[in-house]
């Protein structure tokens, strides 16, 4: 039950996007398409997957005030929390090169199609921020980080597929000169943030 | 001051604004405008974070093998934001800071200006140079900042920097100035008010 309510909540009340603007460079220069918001969306949900649980491990038995303790006695105070920025990104800078070999290997249609966005993915910070506010939930287990992390990246993607059909539609629309562009989608992401807050109440 | 150095400096300001004109960094930026003094503060670090690394970028422009590069741009970008936070906790006792800001300033690492800054600039041109473009361009960013934090404060806790301004005159709060989509409806209302005045960098 509490996963359920992880879940839900981190895609819709805790959404990355609308909540903490979470990765919006990206956001906003891919969402010009469907099809490459996508699968822009797919990698950032993998993305999240692989590298959230793996730096929970390292937060947890490496990185916290004590966590060594499981080495013995003598390692129970040392604290190496100032580390975590830099270990959280080489984790996830190590996991973007691997998946890019990964997909360009097996999934080669998909390795065109993303293009440069999957390298660009190490430098986007959905990913990070994912691991920054995960260090901040103190969650119990491995489980409830990789249910975080999918839930959070499944409402990043839901974010960017709902932006790319809007703009595909706002390109017919009559816009103000000096907002087209960037200013109106902007304003339409205020605006889906707006309805997204409707969630807000919910809980399980 | 030679003309070239100059322009160097004032672009990022106004005409190549990063994030009004660039779109780069709004990522983890609009979050920390509830207030004025957070919006300093990240203001402050991103400008030093992306002089510093574009500075020392610049030194070892000669040295770094092409196809690492991002790697090595993350780790020195890591260490300078490292360097900021560890500023930033030792003074937390006297000047206590909202806990979400250690997140985003966290999040200067995977900022898209500071990479962007670097990539475009740094790894082309002498450290002098790099590290005036990377203060300016972190002095553009944080001027969108103070101004999107300043509308934010006052209309919506009444408050600058805390004190209260438009409480004597009787203004109610408005509370969905708080809220995080207003932050990109504002900046959406910056960036029309900036083409509407300079008509070239209106999309077609």
């Amino acid at each position: 039950m509490e996963y359920i309510s992880l879940f839900v909540k981190s895609i819709f009340v805790d959404n990355m996007i609308f909540a903490y603007f979470l990765g919006m460079c990206s956001y906003l220069a891919v969402s010009k398409n469907v099809k490459t918001a996508n699968g822009l969306g797919i990698a950032v949900v993998a993305m999240l997957l692989i590298t959230l649980p793996v730096n929970y491990l390292l937060n947890r038995y490496v990185l916290t005030a004590g966590a060594f303790a499981w080495l013995g006695e003598g390692f129970a105070d040392v604290d190496l929390s100032f580390l975590s920025f830099i270990i959280f990104i080489a984790v996830i800078a190590a996991f973007t090169q691997v998946v890019e070999m990964v997909v360009e290997k097996f999934l080669p249609t998909l390795y065109d199609s993303l293009g440069i966005y999957l390298p660009l993915i190490a430098v986007n910070c959905a990913i990070l921020g994912g691991s920054l506010f995960m260090q901040q939930k103190d969650f119990v287990n491995v489980g409830e980080s990789a249910v975080y992390a999918l839930g959070s990246g499944i409402g990043w993607w839901l974010a960017i597929v709902a932006l790319a059909a809007i703009r595909e539609k706002l390109s017919y629309s009559n816009v103000p000169a000096g907002l087209k562009g960037t200013g109106i989608a902007f304003i339409t992401v205020g605006l889906m943030g707006i309805a997204f807050m409707a969630f807000m109440g919910i809980s399980f | 001051m030679d003309s070239k150095l100059k322009e160097t400096i004032l672009n990022p300001i106004f005409k190549g604004n990063p994030i009004t004109v660039l779109v780069l960094g709004i990522c983890s930026s609009l979050a920390v405008t509830v207030e004025l003094k957070g919006a300093l503060v990240m203001a402050l670090s991103v400008t030093i974070v992306t002089g510093l690394s574009s500075f020392v970028c610049s030194l070892i422009r000669k040295t770094i093998p092409n196809r690492v590069r991002i790697i090595i741009q993350l780790v020195v970008v890591a260490l300078m934001v490292i360097l900021v936070d560890q500023f930033l906790k030792s003074f937390e006792s006297t000047y206590p800071l909202d806990k979400q800001l250690s997140v985003y300033v966290g999040l200067i690492i995977t900022n898209c200006i500071v990479m962007g800054r670097i990539e475009a600039y740094a790894l082309g041109n002498k450290p002098i140079p790099s590290l005036l473009d990377g203060l300016a361009n972190g002095v553009g960013y944080g001027m969108i900042l103070i101004i999107v934090a300043f509308i934010r404060e006052l209309l919506g806790s009444g408050t600058l920097f805390g004190f209260p301004v438009l409480k004597a005159i009787g203004y109610t709060n408005n509370g969905l100035v708080i809220l995080p989509p207003m932050a990109l409806i504002i900046l959406g209302c910056i960036i029309w008010i900036q083409r509407s005045i300079q008509k070239d960098l209106q999309e077609k």
